[in-house]
């Protein structure tokens, strides 16, 4: 594995990146083909979708609005007239040797996501988002040199979002992207999952001198699937071009790959002519002409987003940039979040519950925040419970697991099995004289100096109850007897 | 045999009449063809089931459940237009033995119809030429005299129905390829409206130029076998949204009103002398119908044969990307890797007219040059369109030849390509405006081989064309005739 | 506007095409002779003319995103080159 020296100090690292989301509509962007994912190959394809001679293309409007609500997220501006062209190039997944795409007039320009990319908070422009098609899949079997080609995803639909080179860091640049993905996924534009290849980067990196403001030769890398192939690839690059220049020699333009097992990138051996893709308007589509109306009803329906989700949690439930930043990653949670609030009003109760014990007993089970296996009411009714100290916290996260496990009714369950916290003054006061009386040497220990005496003697108690007693009232009480 | 020589609408009588039986007729035409095919080559592939299908088609008649003006008859279907029964070869070595897994919409409707495939016809390669000698299977030669072209691209289409080997046909027309061959046979063809038609399973040549249309005897037919096919599909999206053309109220004989304007810039220098006459005969004759005629100068007739090389060559270019040896098509033997794969099965695949416009396309896409060239010729396509706009708004219908010479001598044009490309110069406009054009015969020459004339019309004008071919041919004999055919 | 020799191989090139020697020759001059012809557009002043990529001025043609069935495999694989494990086969592509 090759490892490069730098010293990272002289110089300027500028970072842009391509993301490909594959749209979760039904069908294909061209043809009534479902774009489930996991099928056999060729299971899912038909003669538009394989380009065999003869066919056209018809348009999926899902597509098109999915589009126009993504720009929208994006404080893009929607271009109103816009259109397809053809892509042409020749590669065994794309069986029209062709792929239909936007160059001239993308659907989407000149938008923005902010992120907090470690330096606090900063705005990454977006060049434009375009719509396209995704190509077929291969698999190479290298023990034979033959290539086989699945076109069960060719035709499912793609937003590539083009952003400005404003990044400047690994760090920046999986921020940028974990915000679009938290934006499209609550759109409900795209599941983006990386790991299914839902979402694809691709990282163009230069460097410049510090200070310089002109910018270095930049390469492509691409088909990156994951935040820490990401990080690793960026990294890579960065330190390699820093070692070419050190060495006095130049950074070429290319498009490279990046192998994640072996930690390494290399150039695609590109052979001809810089691409010349042949663009022209695709005279089998009719152009696209969004209304402002149309443009008005998707943005009526645009949900509330990430990040002013996490604006109002700050605000209204005053809750920690963290754990708001937390909670909104996903939309699921942050419904059943705001729905348990809206049932008790105490966020930070709630927010503790599933940050904590709720998040663990998901990621045990293999479970999605949506699969959530009890209703916001049960949260809400134990939440209270704790609140107003019917239960304490010890019996507060026992029940929490049953309701999870068990869905029971909290109510219900801390009645049957007598947990309610024990508060009542004279029960505690007598057991409180109870404990002195029978620990004289805790006492003598306590009124000697040592601290630690009093959480024993708090601890009888507390097992004599079953953990049910009040602890901090037990505590108080032990201490006010044995002032005197 | 007599039967074969009945207009669509005769047979349609008979067979109502219970005179004849589908399977009678099929059973003659296949015979026929048998005999005619060896001298003309108008098809490839013959339809092996065209008896099972008669028979199935006679049964649905008898039942009451079939009774379209198409039910019954033989008809042949161009050989760039998809069909699942019979093979799809475009006239290429590319697409040698392809078995199409669909049908195209148009092949759905005459199927519906009742109408009997009774094979794919033969046309230039990938629908680039004008004589159809760029077909692997073999030149079509001309039935009026098989020593001269039939024309092209769709010369099997018309050469089927001239010579009786089929009632009506489908042909494709991107550049005049329906009119030109219909010219040239004796034949009455059809482009109809761009969009008019669905493309939806024709293999694409000049996506944003091509249409099917009909070739027949005469216009009541080949009307009747566009209003079968006609109308929008949800397939194409660049298919019209309405229903299928209705001629039921526009076979009158009476031209009263109508204006008809003949561009005096396309019978100067370069046409026929005997072309040229016939057209003027024929605006007489019109004129006995009650028509106007008066000749104008039809703006941007020296644009339209470059710009539609242009653009036809450029969509063309890269419509034919997808044949590249792996899908389906033509498989080379002997190969070393992905490379060689491609290049080897489009080199051994495709000929020379059809690379010839590739790299003619491509280059006209390519960096540095797709503005002079690509982009240019969309700009005089506007202008082309407006000019047929401006002589719209004047005239009902513009008469026109439809080809400067009549048939070639077989092996004559593919020597001079510039010259081949000129020819197109009548007809080209048609397809870069997007509007119809009826083609029909008008004459003969000192050697006994067709004239044909064309009546242009404004988008969707197909009923007011359709009008003034059937009272020009009430009056006339000259789609009567025919022709000697050797095998009898 | 002259095709060279060189811009022959490109365009061969991009366009996948493998002509031999005496191929290239003809073709070069061919493409020039229409080339030259086609100049003649060039008489035309279209500075102010929009390029017409559509006939006629239709927009929004869409469908719904309803699922229609897929075509069985074997009718999308019966045509190949060569087919295995349900998939289209081809040699191993060059990266």
């Amino acid at each position: 594995m090759a490892e490069y020296y730098s010293d990272r100090s002289k110089y300027d690292v500028v970072i842009g990146l391509e993301v490909h989301v594959e749209m979760s509509t039904k069908t294909k962007i061209f043809c009534g083909c479902s774009t489930a994912f996991g099928a056999e190959p060729n299971t899912q394809t038909c003669p538009v979708c394989t380009g065999m001679p003869g066919v056209l293309p018809v348009l999926n409007e899902q597509v098109v609005q999915n589009a126009i609500a993504a720009g929208l997220a994006t404080n893009c501006e929607i271009t109103q007239n816009c259109k397809f062209d053809r892509k042409n190039y020749f590669y065994p997944d794309l069986p029209k040797a062709f792929q239909t795409s936007q160059l001239y007039l993308p659907i989407c320009r000149n938008g923005w996501v902010e992120i907090n990319g470690g330096n606090g908070k900063k705005k990454v422009r977006i060049h434009q988002i375009h719509m396209e098609e995704d190509a077929g899949k291969l698999s190479h079997h290298d023990n034979t040199g033959e290539t086989f080609i699945d076109y069960n995803r060719c035709g499912v639909p793609l937003m590539e979002i083009v952003s400005e080179p404003d990044m400047t860091s690994a760090t920046e640049a999986c921020a940028y992207m974990e915000a679009l993905a938290a934006i499209m996924s609550y759109l409900g534009v795209s599941d983006c999952k990386l790991e299914e290849g839902s979402m694809r980067g691709d990282i163009n990196v230069s460097i410049k001198p510090k200070g310089s403001s002109v910018l270095g030769t930049r390469t492509e890398t691409k088909n990156l699937n994951s935040f820490k192939a990401i990080t690793r690839a960026i990294e890579w690059e960065i330190d390699r071009q820093i070692d070419l220049l050190e060495n006095g020699e130049k950074v070429v333009q290319e498009t490279r790959r990046w192998d994640d097992e072996k930690g390494i990138g290399y150039t695609m051996r590109s052979k001809e002519n810089a691409h010349d893709y042949r663009y022209f308007p695709e005279p089998d589509l009719a152009p696209m002409h969004i209304s402002d109306k149309w443009i008005a009803e998707v943005k009526a329906k645009i949900p509330e987003l990430p990040q002013q989700k996490q604006a109002r949690y700050l605000n209204e439930w005053q809750l920690s940039e963290y754990d708001a930043g937390m909670i909104v990653r996903s939309k699921a949670l942050a419904l059943f979040c705001e729905e348990t609030v809206a049932l008790c009003n105490e966020p930070k109760e709630v927010v503790n519950f599933l940050m904590g014990d709720g998040l663990r007993l998901l990621n045990e089970n293999g479970l999605d925040a949506k699969d959530m296996p009890f209703a916001p009411k049960q949260l809400s009714d134990l939440v209270s419970l704790v609140v107003k100290g019917s239960i304490n916290k010890t019996t507060a996260k026992a029940v929490f697991e049953k309701i999870f496990r068990e869905n029971i009714d909290p109510i219900e369950y801390v009645k049957a099995n007598n947990l309610e916290m024990v508060s009542d003054e004279e029960e505690l006061v007598q057991m409180v004289a109870d404990v002195i009386a029978a620990n004289p040497k805790s006492v003598a220990d306590y009124k000697g100096g040592k601290k630690a005496a009093l959480g024993f003697l708090v601890g009888q108690i507390m097992r004599a109850t079953k953990g049910r007693a009040n602890a901090a009232r037990v505590n108080e009480l032990i201490r006010e007897m044995l002032q005197d | 045999m007599s039967i074969l020589k009945l207009s669509v609408k005769e047979l349609r009588k008979k067979i109502t009449n219970k005179e004849i039986s589908v399977p009678e007729v099929v059973k003659a035409q296949l015979a026929h063809i048998e005999k005619t095919n060896p001298l003309y080559n108008a098809y490839h592939d013959i339809n092996k089931n065209a008896l099972l299908r008669a028979e199935t088609v006679q049964k649905e008649i008898e039942a009451g459940t079939l009774d379209s003006a198409f039910a019954g008859v033989p008809v042949a279907v161009k050989d760039n237009i998809c069909t699942t029964e019979m093979t799809t070869t475009c006239g290429s070595k590319m697409l040698t033995g392809f078995h199409s897994p669909y049908n195209a919409t148009v092949v759905k409707r005459l199927q519906k119809a009742g109408a009997v495939i009774m094979g794919k016809a033969n046309m230039d390669e990938f629908a680039m030429g004008s004589t159809s000698e760029t077909c692997y299977y073999g030149a079509v030669k001309n039935p009026w005299n098989p020593e001269h072209v039939s024309g092209g691209s769709s010369g099997g289409s018309a050469v089927a129905v001239a010579s009786y080997g089929a009632f009506a046909s489908l042909g494709s027309d991107t550049g005049g390829s329906i009119r030109q061959p219909a010219a040239y046979c004796n034949m009455t063809g059809v482009k109809p409206t761009y969009g008019s038609v669905s493309r939806f399973g024709l293999v694409a040549y000049g996506s944003s130029l091509d249409q099917i249309g009909p070739i027949a005897h005469n216009i009541e037919d080949a009307a009747a076998m566009l209003a079968i096919i006609s109308g929008y599909d949800d397939q194409d999206s660049t298919s019209l949204k309405q229903g299928p053309f209705d001629f039921n109220d526009c076979l009158k004989e009476d031209l009263e009103g109508k204006k008809i304007g003949i561009p005096m810039n396309y019978l100067g220098e370069g046409i026929d002398p005997e072309i040229k006459a016939a057209i003027y005969e024929a605006a007489k004759k019109l004129s006995e119908l009650g028509a106007e005629c008066e000749e104008f100068i039809l703006p941007m007739v020296d644009y339209a044969v470059p710009a539609y090389y242009i653009i036809a060559s450029a969509e063309a270019s890269s419509n034919l990307s997808r044949f590249d040896g792996i899908k389906y098509g033509y498989h080379p033997k002997k190969f070393t890797d992905l490379e060689d794969l491609y290049l080897t099965a489009r080199s051994e695949g495709f000929g020379m007219e059809v690379k010839r416009r590739i790299m003619l396309g491509t280059f006209a896409l390519s960096s540095g040059y797709y503005d002079a060239y690509y982009q240019k010729a969309l700009k005089v396509k506007a202008l082309i369109k407006q000019a047929f706009d401006g002589a719209f708004a004047k005239y009902d219908t513009i008469l026109s030849p439809v080809a400067p010479t009549v048939a070639p001598k077989l092996g004559e044009s593919l020597n001079n390509l510039l010259q081949m490309y000129l020819s197109d110069i009548y007809t080209v406009s048609v397809n870069l405006a997007g509007i119809p054009a009826v083609s029909l015969p008008c004459g003969f020459n000192k050697e006994n081989l067709p004239i044909g004339m064309q009546f242009l019309g404004q988008a969707l004008s197909e009923k007011t064309l359709v009008q003034l071919a059937y009272a020009y041919q009430s009056i006339t004999e000259h789609h009567h005739k025919k022709p000697q055919l050797e095998v009898l | 506007m002259n095709i060279d020799a060189k811009m022959v191989d490109y365009v061969a090139e991009l366009a996948k095409l493998r002509l031999s020697e005496e191929e290239k020759l003809r073709m070069g001059e061919d493409l020039n002779n229409i080339l030259v012809y086609m100049d003649i557009l060039n008489e035309l002043d279209t500075e102010n003319v929009q390029a017409m990529t559509h006939v006629f001025d239709v927009n929004n043609v869409f469908r719904a995103d309803e699922i229609k069935a897929s075509y069985p495999r074997e009718e999308i694989l019966k045509n190949a080159l060569a087919v295995e494990d349900g998939c289209f086969v081809v040699p191993k592509t060059v990266e």
